[in-house]
């Protein structure tokens, strides 16, 4: 059955590992819908967090396939496990009259995001939210403002759950 | 110590005996660095691409790594297709390159390419050295990495400047790598679980994949078809697992398999697998495949199981490990029946051509090729002659084949032979190619004169690419579109007709043998082919290449059509 699949890599932080990473999927002909990278506590890690929707099979084979990367240190499957999964994402609102404006708070207000930034008539969004709720507030804001909305998105990351047991 | 001579340390501390390298600007000071070298021998073949073949003959033909040094630019890039052919047969491969030095990577220098970036994906790592100090533990790296776990090709891209830096003199006796662990085990449960579904089946076959030949496991396999008495099949790359005369030896399968193997694979109840990965050319059409049997697979790569066929057993090991611990376990069974069946099998079908009085066929060039070589290495191109040769040679006697079994890479065969001669000088080589292939890498024919290579090169001359052709004839109502080597300009462009007013064949790979300093011999006729053999065995100076005029269009048979299940194969020429 193809759903959503979330891994954590911990790999090299070296030049060429997310070529290496991104066209293994390419290679194999699997799509990556987000990935993130940054360093870690060591500087010579770096932590990957993908996500992609493909069956079962698919999914064993592309772990199979970044666990034999020379360049892979470890592979997390977080596709069952709890977690927190955090993504940020900037809206921007342009020609906002002061009504606008007001929506734009309140909306923030609900979805408990901040407004971060504000000019005469352009309001700055920062959300950190699951990719879900992101979804919604985007769509919501584009359906109120459509053209004058610019959308940034950067990709999720993870990290395993202490206490909770749900995602 | 410059870095350049910190890398010849480094080919004398891991062994190396031959370089197989081609020079070129940023390559100049490893160059520098060999010069007047009296341990390693450096060879200079005469393509970089027949240069990558035959340090891939190199490593089949004696398990060593083979090593390679190019330049930058046209000479890393003309790599590309023997690194992808050696690791895709899970060959020990380290290859050097040079590269600009680094202060120019990214500014389109002079022959400068990205080699690790276009290489990536073929080869089993790619790194550039970036930083003098790391020269050592990189070449370290790469040699463990290409020669451990399931072996294959490493790229190490030095930039000039790196070549030229002053530093450590030191290399490094041992490698610890984070993210690489080779499998050094086998899992005892899983190997009590498939010998007891071995020992209980009653119609079980093994099927056994290059995996057994590349991890050396050849008496081991045979002890164990004999410990159990099941009966032996192979895949191209796995042909000479055990020796192709033993009675427990049934054939191979695949859309070219024998009637046998294929019907065999199809009917088991157990298929014990050992090093394959189930390729789309061994198991025709996927949901028949052995659709009645419960399946083994062992291999040394977890990604190649259960990825193609469903397993009901996995295994992940080296062949060798895990054959020994089978070898304790398995229990001889006697299963007349389904040794029976498939004699019945093989008598019915047999693996021969048909024979028409005074023409002379593939089949019988290569049982000429049994009689006259026995302990010898034999290399094919890919086509028909691979074919033709892992249909009919028998490889008994110790014999060994080297065939690009997974890319398919033509002028493979001719390249892979010198790496083999080099290697293994007291063995006998044999190469089998088509005309075709030939021409691919003929500049080599040069590299094997030069280094007073005796080799026997045996080139089936059709006129055609004749499996392409074959397909046309078969799939394409004869539309022989570009396949045929004896078209020029004056021919119909729609051609599917070979006659006796088709144009002369060129080249002449008589006068070309003669014009490199080579023994040209041409044979027509059946009754001429040992005379052939024998001339070539008194010439130990050069290779002595044979040109087998075979009918021009004879068909590799039988052929399971794609998308035909393994068993639904056509043993003869279908009727026009």
């Amino acid at each position: 059955m193809k759903k959503r699949r979330w891994i954590s890599l911990l790999v090299e932080n070296e030049i060429g590992v997310l070529a290496r990473v991104s066209g293994l999927f390419s290679g194999k002909s699997y799509n990556i819908d987000t990935l993130s990278v940054g360093t870690t506590e060591d500087e010579t890690v770096s932590r990957m967090t993908i996500s992609f929707t493909s069956d079962d099979k698919t999914f064993e084979q592309v772990k199979k396939q970044l666990n034999r990367s020379v360049e892979v240190i470890k592979v997390v499957d977080f596709s069952d496990a709890p977690i927190h999964l955090k993504e940020l994402m900037f809206i921007r609102v342009t020609s906002c009259s002061g009504d606008d404006k007001a929506e734009i708070f309140r909306i923030t207000d609900v979805f408990g995001v901040k407004v971060i930034d504000c000019s005469r008539n352009t309001v700055l969004v920062e959300s950190v939210q699951t990719e879900k709720r992101n979804n919604d507030l985007a769509g919501l804001l584009v359906k109120l403002f459509g053209g004058r909305v610019q959308i940034v998105r950067g990709g999720c990351v993870g990290i395993e759950a202490l206490t909770i047991t749900e995602r | 110590m410059t870095g350049a001579e910190l890398f010849v340390k480094a080919l004398k501390a891991e062994g190396v005996r031959h370089l197989f390298a081609y020079p070129g600007g940023q390559a100049i000071d490893m160059f520098n660095a060999l010069y007047g070298e009296k341990d390693i021998e450096v060879i200079l073949p005469r393509h970089e691409q027949g240069l990558v073949h035959a340090a891939d003959g190199y490593a089949r033909a004696t398990g060593k790594t083979g090593v390679c040094l190019v330049t930058s630019g046209p000479g890393a890039t003309n790599l590309v297709t023997g690194i992808a052919t050696a690791n895709y047969d899970s060959v020990p491969l380290v290859c050097f390159t040079g590269q600009v030095p680094l202060g120019l990577m990214g500014n389109d220098a002079f022959q400068e390419v990205d080699i690790v970036g276009i290489t990536r994906n073929i080869c089993k790592y790619a790194v550039t050295v970036r930083k003098r100090a790391d020269l050592g533990t990189v070449i370290k790296k790469a040699f463990y990495i290409a020669a451990s776990g399931k072996p294959g090709v490493v790229v190490v891209d030095i930039p000039k400047n790196i070549q030229q830096e002053e530093g450590s003199s030191s290399y490094p006796e041992k490698i610890e790598i984070r993210g690489y662990k080779p499998n050094a085990s086998v899992h005892m449960g899983q190997i009590k679980k498939a010998a007891d579904m071995l020992n209980q089946a009653k119609r079980p076959v093994f099927l056994i994949g290059g995996g057994v030949n590349i991890a050396r496991a050849n008496d081991e396999m045979k002890r164990l078809a004999e410990a159990s008495g099941v009966p032996v099949i192979t895949t191209v790359p796995g042909k000479g697992a055990i020796p192709a005369d033993h009675p427990l030896y049934v054939g191979n399968i695949g859309i070219h398999g024998s009637y046998a193997a294929n019907s065999a694979v199809s009917e088991c109840d157990v298929l014990f697998s050992i090093g394959t990965r189930f390729n789309d050319r061994i198991t025709g059409r996927i949901d028949t495949f052995a659709k009645n049997a419960k399946i083994i697979h062992i291999d040394i790569d977890s990604a190649s199981i259960s990825r193609n066929i469903v397993v009901d057993i996995p295994i992940v090991a080296d062949a060798k490990r895990a054959i020994s611990a089978l070898l304790e376990r398995v229990e001889y069974k006697d299963r007349e029946d389904w040794i029976l069946h498939i004699d019945e099998w093989k008598k019915r079908h047999p693996l021969r051509m048909k024979k028409t009085e005074g023409i002379m066929n593939p089949e019988d060039i290569m049982r000429a090729i049994n009689r006259n070589y026995k302990n010898a290495v034999i290399t094919t191109d890919v086509g028909q002659n691979q074919m033709w040769a892992t249909q009919f040679l028998d490889l008994d006697g110790g014999s060994k084949l080297l065939t690009s079994g997974g890319l398919g890479t033509m002028g493979y065969g001719l390249p892979a032979a010198i790496g083999a001669k080099l290697g293994c000088p007291e063995k006998e080589v044999v190469v089998v190619c088509g005309d075709g292939g030939m021409q691919m890498n003929v500049q080599e024919l040069a590299t094997a004169v030069c280094y007073e290579l005796p080799m026997t090169v045996c080139i089936l001359n059709n006129g055609y690419l004749g499996n392409v052709r074959q397909w046309q004839e078969m799939f394409y109502n004869r539309r022989y579109s570009s396949t045929c080597l004896r078209r020029r300009k004056c021919c119909d462009s729609a051609c599917s007709d070979p006659n006796a007013e088709c144009p002369p064949y060129v080249p002449d790979f008589v006068k070309l043998a003669e014009s490199y300093g080579a023994k040209g011999i041409r044979v027509f006729k059946e009754e001429d082919i040992q005379a052939a053999f024998d001339e070539a065995k008194l010439n130990s100076k050069t290779p002595t290449i044979i040109e087998f005029i075979i009918e021009r269009e004879v068909n590799v048979l039988p052929i399971v059509p794609v998308g035909n299940p393994l068993s639904d194969m056509y043993l003869e020429d279908p009727e026009v």
